[in-house]
């Protein structure tokens, strides 16, 4: 007999960034959390904090999936019955930024070097001392992996990252 | 849904005619609560942390408390009681263990989309995180198996989340919904209000179907030549048989069901081609595989129905109709996806479709039924479990509420009973729970009175939950139980016979099995045996007879029977095997 294969699903994964609203209380976090780790989605990164009112809470999810995994980690967070709204940016124009803070040991001739790349990356030199400098820095997941690409060779001692927060855009770019 | 307006929303209405005093303690509030939602049965067991409930239902006659005798039974007797009536069933167990043990009740709930209320007793909130005496993170344990749950921390709130959690278990997608309750919170005073409306602003479940989605289903159903309809659990759960059975009727297309369709579309319409999947009749695989529209009624396209993806009604265009979106697109993609409740999305379509041109495709269909029909196999020394079946489903002329356990027995049960009434086969089948029978015919029995309720179970899964009969023998419920005792676990052992080369690792029964008469005897309950058909006649006859406590039957059927058709797993569903000739 021919059989048509109808199961064939897009499979090329891709980054998406959800945005979750949701009531603010640890339970609906956990079921957040829960939804992924229970239905083996992935999460690349999430952060957490209040919103415009304060018993709701945004939570900026970054994740990867084909389009079929995508949907239903979108659906499986609607259902979470505190979920006010799931919006997956990835569709829209969004900003997302991310801060990440550096130490990175830098010795007498290689201060000004690294000193200098922080300011290509318009990045801020937070603590200093004779062998480390602690650096901030804010932008898009892409732009922080290449600064902290940058001071690898310098040697990065600690890094610490607080996954993306994201907004849709408003101004679409049509003039 | 139906039941969640008449549990919810009627409350307001008796609000001010009761003269008790506007003050009481948590575990009172709780109780009236329960009350103004008509609560009427409650599965339970004490415990410390619940014992001022427990005080305050000392008095109670408007609810009925039923005392199990173990946690787990207590959640699937509310389930079935639950299942049986449309209702939620509720659950009232005391913290640590006490929740625990209905952790499977729970899972099982939840897999088949059942209303429970689940209320555990926790220990006072000043010691929660401090290894108290019976204290166990019953939220965070249930947290996947639950559809919501709640842990209360403010006794102002308890009533608001009480009405929540009913409203939240019976509407939309139904489901489990547990609360936690501190001790501290049941003895702590406060004001009942009699709380109106319930309104969730993040749970809005989506009922009315997308217009246009409807009309295009309306049109692809109109011109199908070899249309099916697939119809689920939701056609039972969202109380669309009637409106199913007009459609089917009126245009004339073949209707196969889930197991946990099962009733929801009568099987004595000639429509009807019966139970499909794993165990399904030939003619509805077929149908599934050579259909060219397929209109999926709250169904999930579970692996048991589908068989091997890639095989899965290959040649449809697929209508599916589901009140929860995450089921639409999950196994198999649908090429039209409508949200909403079938009761009212299925008249919608109906009402916009012709009558399709299918007399070629029943010719096709009638013929598979004529030459492949299910058997009952011959005997006249041993039971064939097949007829086991017929003989129940004879003797209740169809019409009792079935309850079944997991494992052969529950397939045969849904093979050759014949279905035509909602609400009538309750089965845990999306976690297969073993031990669930018995019990959960129990609460069924509660809810439904007037009804003849049969637990067909297996010598396994009896054993698993048959410390009941204590409950069951202390409310004389009715209960007909019809062990099918094959002396081994019959589904494990079908597959290692067939898959793993006859050996029967751990799965024979035989020498540890109780006498099952002596056993009901032993606590007070009817028991019976039958070894050949003859026997097995007299003996439902007996026992239909008795309705002042339940009866167990002991049926010793032909023990290396077994069940056909059959999809082995990773098959497609036209490569089942039909046994054994």
């Amino acid at each position: 007999m021919k059989q048509t294969n109808n199961v064939t699903k897009e499979k090329t994964v891709e980054k998406h960034t959800l945005s979750v609203l949701v009531s603010y209380n640890l339970n609906a976090l956990s079921r957040i959390i829960g939804i992924f780790s229970g239905k083996g989605f992935e999460i690349d990164s999430i952060s957490f904090g209040s919103g415009k009112k304060s018993d709701l809470a945004r939570i900026t999810i970054t994740t990867h999936g084909d389009v079929q995994i995508i949907e239903q980690i979108t659906k499986q967070l609607n259902k979470i019955i505190d979920v006010v709204k799931v919006n997956d940016l990835t569709y829209d124009s969004f900003v997302d930024r991310e801060l990440a803070l550096i130490k990175v040991t830098a010795t007498r001739s290689s201060r000004s070097e690294i000193m200098q790349i922080a300011q290509v990356f318009r990045a801020k030199v937070i603590d200093i001392s004779p062998e480390k400098l602690t650096i901030e820095v804010t932008g898009n997941r892409d732009k922080v992996n290449a600064f902290i690409g940058m001071l690898y060779p310098f040697g990065v001692d600690e890094v610490a990252r607080t996954g993306s927060v994201a907004l849709k855009r408003e101004f679409d770019g049509n003039v | 849904m139906a039941q969640a307006k008449t549990q919810t929303i009627d409350s307001a209405t008796n609000k001010s005619q009761t003269p008790e005093p506007a003050v009481l303690n948590g575990a009172e509030l709780l109780i009236r609560t329960l009350k103004d939602i008509k609560v009427d049965t409650i599965f339970g067991y004490p415990g410390g942390a619940v014992l001022p409930i427990y005080d305050a239902l000392f008095d109670e006659h408007d609810i009925n408390h039923v005392l199990i005798r173990h946690e787990q039974a207590g959640a699937h007797a509310a389930d079935g009681y639950a299942r049986a009536t449309g209702k939620a069933g509720v659950v009232l167990v005391t913290s640590g263990p006490g929740g625990t043990n209905t952790v499977t009740g729970i899972a099982t709930a939840a897999m088949d989309s059942i209303p429970l209320v689940v209320f555990t007793g926790q220990v006072p909130t000043e010691l929660i995180g401090n290894d108290a005496f019976q204290e166990a993170d019953i939220v965070g344990i249930t947290r996947p198996i639950t559809k919501h749950n709640y842990l209360v921390k403010d006794v102002n709130n308890l009533e608001q989340v009480v009405r929540e959690a009913f409203h939240v278990a019976t509407s939309g997608r139904p489901g489990p919904v547990l609360v936690d309750l501190p001790k501290d919170m049941l003895n702590t005073e406060c004001r009942y209000s009699g709380l109106k409306k319930i309104s969730i602003p993040s749970y809005k479940p989506t009922e009315e179907g997308h217009a246009t989605q409807i009309s295009k289903a309306a049109q692809l159903l109109s011109e199908a030549k070899k249309p099916l309809i697939y119809a689920g659990g939701g056609a039972v759960l969202g109380e669309a048989w009637e409106e199913l059975t007009a459609m089917a009727e009126r245009l004339n297309i073949p209707v196969t069901t889930t197991l946990m369709g099962l009733g929801g579309f009568p099987e004595s319409k000639p429509q009807s081609v019966g139970m499909l999947g794993m165990h399904g009749t030939y003619y509805a695989n077929m149908a599934m595989t050579e259909c060219d529209v397929l209109l999926a009624v709250g169904a999930r396209f579970d692996d048991r129905v589908t068989g091997r993806l890639d095989g899965f009604s290959p040649h449809s265009k697929k209508i599916h109709i589901d009140i929860d979106p995450s089921n639409i697109g999950k196994n198999v993609p649908v090429d039209i996806p409508i949200v909403g409740d079938v009761k009212k999305v299925l008249p919608s379509i109906d009402r916009q479709a012709t009558k399709p041109d299918t007399e070629k495709w029943w010719d096709t269909i009638n013929t598979w039924k004529r030459e492949h029909p299910l058997k009952v196999p011959d005997s006249e020394t041993t039971i064939k479990p097949q007829l086991m079946i017929e003989r129940i489903s004879h003797y209740t002329n169809g019409e009792a509420i079935v309850v079944t356990d997991v494992g052969q027995h529950q397939m045969w049960a849904a093979q050759h009973y014949t279905f035509n009434y909602p609400r009538s086969f309750l089965s845990s089948g999306g976690l297969g729970t073993m031990g669930y029978g018995f019990p959960a015919a129990m609460g069924a029995a509660f809810g439904c009175p007037d009804r003849t309720v049969v637990c067909i179970t297996g010598d396994g899964g009896f054993q698993m939950t048959a410390y009941e009969l204590a409950t069951a023998v202390e409310y004389e419920v009715p209960l007909k139980i019809a062990i099918m005792n094959n002396e081994c676990l019959g589904m494990v052992r079908q597959w290692q016979e067939l898959f793993f080369n006859k050996r029967y690792s751990h799965s024979i029964l035989k020498k540890g099995n109780p006498d099952f008469v002596k056993l009901a005897e032993s606590y007070g309950a009817v028991g019976l045996r039958a070894t050949n058909p003859k026997e097995m006649d007299e003996v439902l006859e007996q026992a239909m007879a008795i309705n002042d406590g339940p009866v167990v039957m002991d049926f010793k059927v032909e023990e290396h029977e077994n069940c056909y058709p059959m999809v082995p797993s990773g098959a497609a569903l036209n490569e089942m095997v039909e046994g054994d000739e």
